[in-house]
């Protein structure tokens, strides 16, 4: 699944222009970015680029943790077994996927320690679309279809992002993805060609995921102050509001094809663009719910930070173990 | 009476479903992103199996039913899963110890379930077999990390185990219906399975620093559909969308 990164910061201005760092250094790096070149965790980086990308890595990996839940939520009742299998690998993969990504932004000197207590204090953030419950089995589908079909949009141009242990985990995770949404899409189309009642609730599950997932590709482009920084250090390949309407533009043939009804009054195509137009989204519904007023963003919280307290034991276990292993080896 | 074979099948998938679905409920709340990818993988190795046993168990019934009718539309009195297999999850240290008495004694059933005379039979705990003997890896290295852990993982380590004892035996049972199948090839001998079981069991129950304690009055039943508590509030949760809508294909 997938993340923008929506916490940004006026502080990160001041970074940008840390004075501390070598002008000739600076410029190298820019010049290597600018030339497509990989950055590795080794190579000299700008404070604010390294901050970026801790902060862009640990929300995108974050997301994907926090985004099993909703899907767990009817992994016990998924109504084949199928169905179950598939969905647990779905499940299976996202938490893959959330294991490279803290392994890539630990390549920049964060522990992963310290990035799941940032999550568990509401200091990081991760993909406003989780706080969203999922109220019908059609939920599966809309998630694979819609929130995975976002992240593959998002994600494709981050395989050239110029962090490269970002790039590759992210070429990993693209092939995966294609797969997790042509399953969501797959559920749903067994769903409009069967009883009234699963159709019922295939359009129900695209009626409440579609605004969801349009707010996923962040703030407006005039909203979005880094934009510009990101671009040129080439940790984000195209602007929110370009993503959005790639997604829209490809989405909603699909849903012609499902036969639902995409929720916007507004949704034409425009000849003359050659794109399709859209509504306004709901700002204030995206603003609070990053702000963690989301319908379920409490429960989301708690269920991970029980997960880990709860774990703790076996942490601390674990390790006791391993420093006895260590012992016993040193005194044999 | 149903086909001996039929109900061994049912026997054999129904082992692989409900603990697939106690794992299920694992998901999100592991210790660790590495401990919730572990458990899913088991789990879809119980599905899996779960799957093949009881889309052949619907085959020999003969009346149409696959291995969805089974697996959803059976009560909890027609599933012939082990009492072990369903028992709650509990904290991790229980989860791990059902997962390591389970997976050790499947390993040695599936080993001799691959000289079956049934040939699909014989097929599926070939491929099975490969799967579970990482499964009982897996779990022996939790047993003895918590047992041999801190005293608090010890206790906790030792209570899991001390839930399971009394339903040890029943695994090992073998009844007329099985006696029968076993005397033409095609079941294993449940009984010739103990004493690798018991010799392997306590070495790492030994490694973990904790101990055997054969239970003085083992439970049994599951195999004729005499099951706990907690099986039918399980089932009503799997099975509750596959019977809200009984015609809806998914």
């Amino acid at each position: 699944m997938y993340t923008t990164e929506m916490d940004k910061k006026a502080a990160d201005a001041g970074l940008a222009q840390n004075d501390a760092e070598d002008p000739a250094k600076v410029a190298r790096f820019e010049e290597r970015v600018a030339a497509d070149e990989f950055i590795e965790p080794n190579d000299w980086m700008p404070e604010a680029y390294r901050k970026t990308l801790v902060r862009q890595i640990s929300q995108h990996a974050h997301s994907e943790i926090v985004g099993m839940l909703p899907e767990g939520n009817w992994l016990t009742r998924a109504p084949s077994l199928a169905r179950k299998a598939i969905l647990l690998a779905k499940i299976q993969d996202e938490a893959g996927h959330g294991l490279y990504l803290y392994c890539a932004a630990e390549t920049l000197g964060t522990s992963r320690q310290e990035m799941i207590e940032a999550l568990h204090s509401g200091k990081a953030k991760y993909s406003t679309i989780f706080n969203y419950p999922t109220l019908t089995w059609a939920d599966i589908g809309a998630i694979g279809w819609l929130v995975d079909g976002a992240a593959i949009m998002n994600q494709v141009p981050l395989q050239r992002t110029s962090y490269g242990p970002y790039a590759r985990a992210m070429v990993r995770i693209c092939k995966e993805e294609s797969f997790h949404q042509r399953q969501g899409f797959d559920l749903l189309l067994q769903l409009v060609n069967g009883t009234p009642e699963q159709k019922a609730m295939a359009q129900d599950a695209l009626g409440r995921w579609w605004w969801p997932s349009l707010m996923m590709f962040g703030p407006p482009d005039d909203q979005s102050p880094n934009t510009a920084r990101s671009m040129r250090w080439r940790i984000k390949r195209e602007t929110n509001d370009e993503l959005r309407q790639r997604f829209v533009d490809a989405t909603v043939p699909q849903a012609e094809l499902l036969g639902l009804k995409v929720p916007d009054p507004d949704l034409t195509w425009n000849e003359e663009r050659g794109h399709y137009d859209f509504g306004e989204i709901d700002w204030a519904e995206f603003y609070a719910v990053v702000r963690g007023d989301g319908p379920l963003a409490k429960e989301r919280l708690k269920a991970r930070r029980d997960a880990w307290d709860q774990g703790a034991w076996v942490r601390e276990a674990a390790d006791a173990y391993e420093a006895k292993q260590a012992q016993r080896s040193l005194a044999a | 009476m149903a086909d001996p074979l039929f109900e061994y099948l049912q026997r054999l998938g129904d082992d692989s479903l409900i603990l697939a679905q106690r794992l299920c409920e694992w998901c999100g709340r592991a210790p660790s992103v590495e401990v919730d990818l572990s458990i899913a993988n088991m789990g879809l190795d119980l599905l899996g199996q779960a799957q093949l046993f009881l889309a052949y168990a619907g085959e020999i019934e003969g009346k149409g039913r696959d291995e969805d009718a089974l697996a959803y539309h059976r009560d909890a009195a027609e599933f012939r899963n082990c009492l072990l297999v369903e028992q709650p999850n509990g904290d991790f240290a229980q989860t791990m110890a059902r997962q390591f008495l389970f997976s050790l004694h499947r390993e040695l059933l599936l080993e001799a379930l691959t000289a079956s005379s049934d040939t699909r039979i014989a097929e599926i705990a070939a491929k099975a077999v490969k799967e579970v003997r990482y499964h009982v890896e897996l779990s022996s290295d939790w047993v003895i990390r918590l047992g041999d852990g801190t005293d608090e993982s010890h206790r906790r380590m030792e209570e899991g185990l001390d839930w399971f004892w009394r339903f040890v035996d029943e695994m090992f049972e073998l009844d007329a219906l099985e006696t029968e199948l076993a005397s033409s090839g095609i079941a294993a001998d449940r009984r010739a399975l103990r004493g690798e079981f018991d010799r392997r069991m306590t070495e790492v129950v030994e490694r973990a620093t904790l101990e055997v304690k054969p239970s003085q009055w083992p439970l049994s039943g599951g195999r004729r559909g005499r099951h706990g508590e907690e099986l039918s509030r399980m089932l009503a949760e799997m099975q509750v969308l596959a019977r809200a809508y009984p015609d809806a294909r998914w």
